[in-house]
């Protein structure tokens, strides 16, 4: 039964998501999602043009806050959960590219 | 272990001290832990210290809360101060949050004693707790069998008798299932109605944190201290907790409940003979019953498969090892994040997150996620077509009693499936609770669950009572 | 500059502007520049497992500001997440709004009557700061970088504008207008050094008449010098390239101030997929009349308002007189001046005053009261003060406050005696033949050496116009 997916779609959605795939995994993840996508063709079928999405439940809507100033956590309390800093900052390896 | 209604009743009275059903709980869970692996962490001075310090103030004649003394278990994916939290995942393996989630500190004023962090599956992606990273947790009343999940190890942990309340969270099933199949009451509660402040997100449209206890009363009185607005929540519901304890036995005469047969239909026969006995039971407590079809329901999988992992993925990309948790380093950041992410998550949140991400990439968002977030809307619309002809829904909780490991494992469908029954109420955001009704296979609990649209959690505790004393 | 050969540049200008709010966008954390690395965080803009964003009501006041200001539609929005991968991102995921934004349409007039469309005003938060260690600062060559996440969550308004400007001047007047709209409705301090506003140009080259051409990204450009120089040498690099025969790379560039190019930052091969879905955490945002008139009626007159009004108060609005209006409205002065014109000062004077000495002593303006300035100009206007002495007196205010009748007693500055200056005007002839005779001859330079001579003598004291009267007359 064939995929509804491509191999090379997999390994690219692995790279957007910052995952490593073995062979092995990218075979197994692309019968298994196609599975879950085939699942999905059952959606598809509908004509949901006129159909207006839910993305949240209650219909709440402007929710805000004040502009007054909170406590902050405490600066030692951050940096100790940081797996490398220096000069009170998070260090990380070398950036390769500017931010998108 | 007493009921919490019943310990904090002797607690504040100065009958029991807080300090001895600790000792109770603790005992318990030395018992049995190391057989079951329910906690994965116990803090048993921080339990102490808070135990103390209850007894102390009722010696002064203080009003402690309406859960004074009483132990509860909290799922690992909910944030407490100074605690390690792991979400059952090596890529938060020795994390300690420096904050508390909102239900901690709703729990910490209600006088409970929080005593310890319990298993699950790895970022609540699964359903029953054999995704974890640290070891599944066995069923305690048939240890060759899961508890369910994704939270297992909460249910597991009352089911033991460590501690008569705990808290886990509801996403697809996540409370509701490992009620069923561990003999429990659990509730997922309306949308909005509990803080989700400082738990850790697996889908955020659809997560509720919510009770898993012996008894209905119990529950009751868990939701109701962790129940009302949170300003630290922007989908929070803006009232406050609603009285939940004072109805709960209220009954069920002249209500309409509606048994709806996709609800029913698939789930294992032992199951659907407890449904079947349920509504004998409803009949004769002043229900009247109605049969209704509700077709949509179907397409609830679908449509759940597709906006948990999509929100997931995003919601699990902060884990990428720069400022917490775990980090596998590399010659450059990406190539860190990388490795990092490889290492730490489990076979399952990978295979959702690869899910999810595909859901919502170029080219197939509309075919995928959008389309499912209509879908969506037409289970709400089809939910709101059946409250016009019923005050409450009835069906099976999930198609099986407890199954033995491994059973379901090797096909990721077959788990996905067991979340039918349970799904349809997080796409709609209204409330449902499952409760023990029947036994089963090989003498294994089963159970039944009831649905309600938004805010009905009183009415929804009183039809649970009624099923809970006919049970027996 | 002008292209050769009926070329045309076209530019899209995208402006993202700091909003001086007391606490960033989605938590209470202070909102300030220069603190401590990671001091102003919490589990929120720190994007800790379990957090939740709520949004800051002044944030969405300011937007709504901005769009006003700007003409544009206050509309229903919501916010989604725009996805991707980057350490000084704590969530690896960025809030903003995409197809929903607060502000939609409108448009900006410019000083030279020129109209550029605005196509969206939208919210969203800031990241946070990464330096780069090793190399020469920069990211290419680092060894590894440091990050400080005091910025994120900082709240920003991005501004699209349409592609409607025509050359690298026109994008500087219209950063400019915009910088001063800015600072006019509270929403931004306008300091551009200190990041508080950066600006990304699109820029493209096209014959005239022919459809848009294939279009550049120069990102985080925070000058108006540099913006002009960048997009200059831009759309020239591109014309250069299109007669070689070559094509233009869809691609982002880097502008090197101190190379004065812009190269190559990343190509778009594969267009960034953000896989941008709404934000479940955050509900939707509908303003309701009443909220948006509530915010109308707050807004004071915007930059072309109060040049026009300070303009029609000037007798003869040479060039320079119109140039020295916009300094004053451009560093907000205008309430100094009016007050002064409106105590009879000479509009010419206080202007003067204001886009001269009060901007050179911008910083510590609180110091000066309008009372004091609208004192220290009558004396000036009156004679009792030179302009010499006048001057020095604002300095002393800026600096130190006071009273400026109390400074010019302490300083000495009295009025000369009347015939004071003639007496000396003459011992100066005397005592300068030479010169004396130059000047009688036409050459009006020497003008300026007696003045020199006489202020010498004076302490400052004289009126330079005195002074010239005085020569004009003995000629």
């Amino acid at each position: 039964m064939s995929s509804p997916l491509r191999r090379e779609d997999v390994a690219h959605v692995a790279k957007l998501a910052r995952l490593t795939l073995s062979e092995a995994q990218l075979d197994l993840f692309t019968e298994q999602l196609g599975q879950v996508l085939e699942h999905a063709n059952d959606m598809n079928a509908l004509d949901l043009a006129d159909v207006v999405p839910t993305a949240h439940p209650f219909g709440l809507v402007n929710v805000v806050r004040d502009d007054d100033v909170r406590p902050s956590l405490d600066h030692d309390k951050v940096m100790a959960m940081a797996p490398d800093a220096q000069d009170g900052r998070f260090a990380v390896p070398r950036i390769l590219g500017e931010a998108p | 272990m007493n009921s919490a209604e019943q310990i904090a009743r002797d607690v504040q009275s100065g009958s029991m001290s807080a300090t001895s059903v600790l000792e109770m709980s603790l005992d318990a869970i030395r018992a049995r832990n190391d057989e079951l692996n329910v906690f994965l962490y116990v803090d048993e001075q921080g339990a102490l210290e808070a135990a103390s310090s209850i007894d102390a103030r009722v010696a002064r004649g203080e009003h402690v809360g309406p859960l004074a003394g009483v132990p509860v278990a909290l799922k690992d994916n909910l944030c407490q101060d100074g605690i390690p939290t792991t979400c059952s995942s090596r890529i938060l393996e020795g994390w300690r949050p420096p904050y508390n989630a909102t239900v901690v500190d709703r729990l910490l004023a209600a006088g409970a004693v929080p005593v310890g962090k319990t298993n699950l599956d790895e970022f609540a992606m699964g359903s029953s707790t054999e995704n974890s990273a640290f070891g599944p947790t066995r069923n305690p009343l048939n240890p060759s069998r899961v508890p369910g999940g994704s939270s297992g190890g909460s249910a597991a942990a009352v089911a033991a008798d460590m501690t008569p309340l705990a808290l886990g969270s509801d996403t697809g099933g996540s409370i509701r299932q490992p009620a069923a199949l561990c003999g429990l009451v659990g509730m997922k509660p309306t949308y909005g109605l509990v803080s989700r402040y400082g738990l850790i997100a697996f889908a955020s449209s659809l997560d509720q944190i919510g009770p898993l206890t012996k008894s209905v009363t119990d529950a009751a009185m868990l939701l109701e201290a962790i129940a009302g607005h949170d300003a630290m929540d922007s989908t929070s519901l803006p009232e406050p907790a609603p009285s939940l304890v004072a109805h709960v036995n209220d009954g069920v005469a002249g209500k309409r409940i509606g048994l709806v047969r996709e609800l029913v239909d698939g789930a294992d026969e032992d199951v659907v003979a407890s449904v079947q006995r349920a509504v004998e039971a409803l009949r004769e407590a002043g229900a009247t019953i109605v049969e209704l079809s509700v077709p949509e329901f179907r397409l609830g999988l679908s449509a759940y498969y597709l906006i948990a992992p999509a929100e997931a993925s995003s919601n699990l990309a902060r884990f990428d090892g720069v400022r917490y948790g775990l980090r596998v380093n590399e010659g450059d950041v990406t190539a860190m994040m990388e490795a990092t992410r490889t290492a730490g998550f489990g076979e399952e949140v990978k295979r959702r997150i690869m899910l999810g991400t595909y859901a919502l990439s170029a080219g197939y968002f509309d075919a995928y996620y959008g389309q499912a977030l209509k879908v969506r809307t037409l289970t709400i619309d089809a939910f709101a077509r059946a409250y016009q002809q019923a005050d409450l829904l009835l069906g099976a909780t999930t198609p099986s009693v407890a199954f033995e490991f491994g059973s379901k494992t090797s096909n990721p469908m077959a788990m996905y499936l067991s979340d039918v029954f349970t799904i349809p109420s997080n796409l709609s955001g209204e409330p449902a609770i499952s409760v023990p009704f029947g036994t089963g296979e090989a003498g294994l609990p089963t159970g039944v669950q009831l649905l309600g649209p938004g805010r009905s959690e009183a009415q929804l505790f009183a039809a649970a009572r009624v099923l809970e004393i006919a049970n027996g | 500059m002008t292209l050769r050969d009926g070329w045309e540049m076209v530019v899209g200008l995208e402006v993202h502007t700091e909003l001086k709010t007391n606490t960033k966008m989605f938590c209470g954390c202070a909102n300030t520049f220069g603190a401590a690395p990671n001091t102003n965080v919490c589990p929120i803009c720190l994007g800790l497992p379990g957090s939740l964003p709520v949004l800051n009501v002044r944030a969405v006041e300011l937007a709504m500001a901005i769009g006003t200001a700007l003409h544009s539609t206050i509309s229903p929005s919501t916010f989604h997440r725009k996805n991707y991968f980057y350490p000084d991102m704590p969530k690896d995921f960025q809030i903003s709004q995409y197809d929903l934004p607060i502000n939609a349409g409108g448009y900006l007039d410019l000083p030279d009557g020129s109209r550029v469309s605005i196509e969206r005003a939208h919210l969203e938060e800031d990241t946070g700061k990464s330096t780069h260690l090793g190399g020469s600062g920069r990211i290419h060559g680092a060894d590894r970088s440091l990050v400080d996440y005091n910025r994120s969550g900082v709240p920003l308004v991005e501004i699209v504008s349409g592609p409607d400007i025509r050359s690298a001047a026109q994008a500087r007047a219209y950063v400019a207008e915009l910088r001063g709209i800015l600072i006019a409705t509270g929403a931004s301090d306008g300091r551009m050094e200190e990041g508080s506003m950066r600006i990304d140009a699109n820029v493209s080259v096209r014959k005239s008449g022919e459809p848009f051409g294939t279009r550049c990204e120069i990102k985080n450009l925070n000058s108006l010098r540099s913006l002009q120089r960048a997009i200059d040498f831009e759309a020239q690099r591109q014309i250069d390239l299109l007669d070689e025969g070559g094509k233009v790379r869809q691609e982002t560039r880097h502008w090197d101030e101190n190379l004065g190019t812009t190269s190559t930052m990343r190509v778009k091969e594969e267009a960034d997929d953000y896989r941008y879905f709404r934000e479940p955490d955050l509900v939707d945002l509908i303003p309701d009349q009443a909220w948006q008139d509530r915010v109308r009626d707050a807004l004071g007159p915007m930059p072309a308002e109060r040049r026009a009004l300070l303009s029609a108060r000037l007798s003869t609005p040479t060039d320079a007189l119109l140039g020295a209006v916009e300094v004053v409205i451009d560093l907000g002065l205008d309430g100094y001046v009016n007050g002064a014109i409106d105590a009879d000062v000479a509009p010419e004077l206080a202007i003067a005053r204001a886009a001269n000495e009060l901007a050179a002593g911008i910083d510590t303006l609180h110091n000066l009261t309008l009372a004091s300035f609208v004192t220290t100009l009558s004396m000036e206007q009156s004679g009792d003060l030179s302009a010499t002495q006048a001057k020095t007196v604002l300095l002393e205010l800026l600096g130190n406050g006071g009273d400026p009748k109390d400074i010019a007693a302490a300083k000495g500055f009295e009025r000369l005696a009347s015939g004071a200056v003639g007496d000396i005007v003459a011992t100066l002839i005397d005592a300068n033949p030479d010169e004396w005779t130059r000047y009688r001859e036409g050459d009006e330079k020497l003008a300026q050496f007696f003045i020199g001579q006489v202020m010498a003598q004076t302490k400052g004291q004289a009126n330079g116009k005195e002074v010239i009267a005085e020569l004009q007359a003995r000629r």
